[in-house]
């Protein structure tokens, strides 16, 4: 089904683009199409006007920004950055779940930023970014902002960007530790989803910090706070034991949406079989740092 | 009013300028417009693979790709990768395997496998399995596509033949 009539442009700078997406009457931006184009075929979404943002520069490279920073541009698709040298060496477990997303179709033409502005509960990225503690920039008309990964979806397929502001970059700090991501998958999406990273104590095996997101059971990616806290200045060797520990409450404390997919409690229970495989994927790179 | 824009591209390897609507979508460009019926559309929804296409060598699901976006790059279909006479290896390994049944997700088969071995042409088992885990086939059960696929492991590949 062919989507509904609109106007296409095709900017070739950030500033005509965020113009555009205004001017003369509200657009959306546009780029890889996976999400936006579905929606605008099944009636969901109906726009007069798409901001073909393809044609401006600087939004579809990685690099590394500041010492301990990879800027990766909201334009790059997921095979993009599943074969990045950059990402594969510091961020593995990133290249790993972009080069997992959907079919290598959407991954030949998704954006992460698409991915993310769409706020899709059942999305893979979302939950390791914000595990990673990631920041996302925003330009709009009145200039530029920086927002944590976490506050970025505030519902289910709502996001707190502007409608002339551009998602330009997403700002990943370089981890110290171990960072693992896990799903189960109901056709192409996560049903349940859970990202985890680990910082060390530099000479000690003890976890300095831990950073625990659960996704796609509610609106948008949960912390287990509980289970973070119990994990923090533990030896690695602890981490399974305390896990199983805090993990009942943690779960219990999670919102779930009860769907198709599974009852709250099945979802739950596979939150923290994830959570416990996580944890020990990360024990056991802990383990060969140390050789 | 809808919007019309003039895009040229090449369409297995011919030279094609056409006006499309904003909104045209390149599988009916390619196959209601150009007259090239090979391409399946199915799902409509960029899940089941019949529909797909190389855009620049790589796959896309041409039923969720606006035209205007391949201006100025290189679009192969199931037409663009079969000699004038007989089949490609690719085909041919089908056909010798049992890789299909109905054929209706053929042609979707052929330029997901096509695009794999240009970019790997040892791939291992897992790997063949995780790049065609987005086409999808209702009569095979998929052993049989497995096994012509991994026929062509470590073949000396021919592009201009596949």
């Amino acid at each position: 089904m062919r989507p509904p009539s609109f106007e296409f442009e095709r900017p070739t700078t950030m500033t005509d683009a965020i113009r555009a997406v205004t001017e003369p009457d509200e657009g959306m931006f546009y780029s890889g199409g996976t999400e936006l184009l579905l929606a605008m075929k099944l009636r969901v979404i109906h726009t007069e006007r798409l901001i073909d943002i393809k044609s401006v520069p600087g939004l579809d490279g990685i690099a590394q920004v500041e010492p301990h920073t990879i800027e990766i541009g909201a334009r790059c698709t997921h095979s993009r950055i599943e074969h990045d040298e950059i990402i594969k060496r510091c961020l593995p477990a990133l290249s790993r779940l972009c080069g997992n997303v959907a079919n290598i179709r959407v991954r030949n033409a998704g954006t992460i930023g698409g991915n993310l502005c769409f706020g899709e509960p059942h999305a893979d990225p979302p939950t390791l970014l914000a595990a990673l503690g990631a920041r996302l920039r925003l330009v709009g008309a009145s200039g530029e902002r920086l927002v944590d990964a976490d506050d970025f979806i505030r519902d289910e397929l709502e996001t707190i960007r502007e409608p002339d502001e551009l998602l330009t970059h997403i700002l990943v700090p370089i981890p110290s530790g171990p960072v693992t991501y896990r799903r189960f998958r109901h056709g192409e999406r996560p049903s349940v989803n859970v990202g985890m990273m680990w910082s060390l104590d530099p000479g000690a095996p003890t976890i300095a910090n831990a950073r625990i997101r659960v996704g796609a059971l509610g609106p948008r990616p949960q912390p287990l706070a509980a289970v973070e806290a119990v994990l923090c200045g533990a030896p690695v060797a602890q981490a399974g034991r305390l896990i199983d520990a805090a993990l009942p409450a943690a779960l219990d404390d999670l919102e779930v949406n009860e769907d198709r997919h599974g009852s709250a409690e099945y979802k739950r229970h596979l939150a923290g079989v994830l959570l416990r495989r996580n944890a020990a994927e990360a024990e056991a790179e802990c383990e060969e740092l140390r050789r | 009013m809808t919007q019309s824009i003039t895009i040229a591209f090449s369409l297995n390897g011919r030279s094609i300028q056409v006006a499309v609507p904003s909104n045209a979508l390149l599988i009916d460009l390619v196959r209601d417009r150009l007259g090239f019926k090979g391409t399946k559309r199915s799902c409509d929804m960029e899940v089941c693979g019949a529909c797909t296409m190389l855009l620049d060598g790589e796959p896309i699901s041409s039923c969720t790709t606006l035209a205007v976006d391949v201006d100025g790059r290189e679009v192969t279909t199931i037409e663009g990768v079969t000699p004038a006479k007989g089949l490609s290896r690719i085909q041919e390994a089908f056909v010798v395997h049992g890789g299909l049944q109905c054929g209706f997700c053929t042609p979707g088969f052929i330029m997901a496998v096509t695009a794999l071995l240009r970019r790997n042409r040892r791939p291992t088992d897992e790997e063949i399995r995780h790049y065609l885990h987005g086409n999808l086939c209702r009569c095979t059960g998929y052993t049989k596509i497995f096994e012509a696929v991994k026929s062509l492991v470590g073949d000396e590949f021919n592009e201009e033949v596949a």
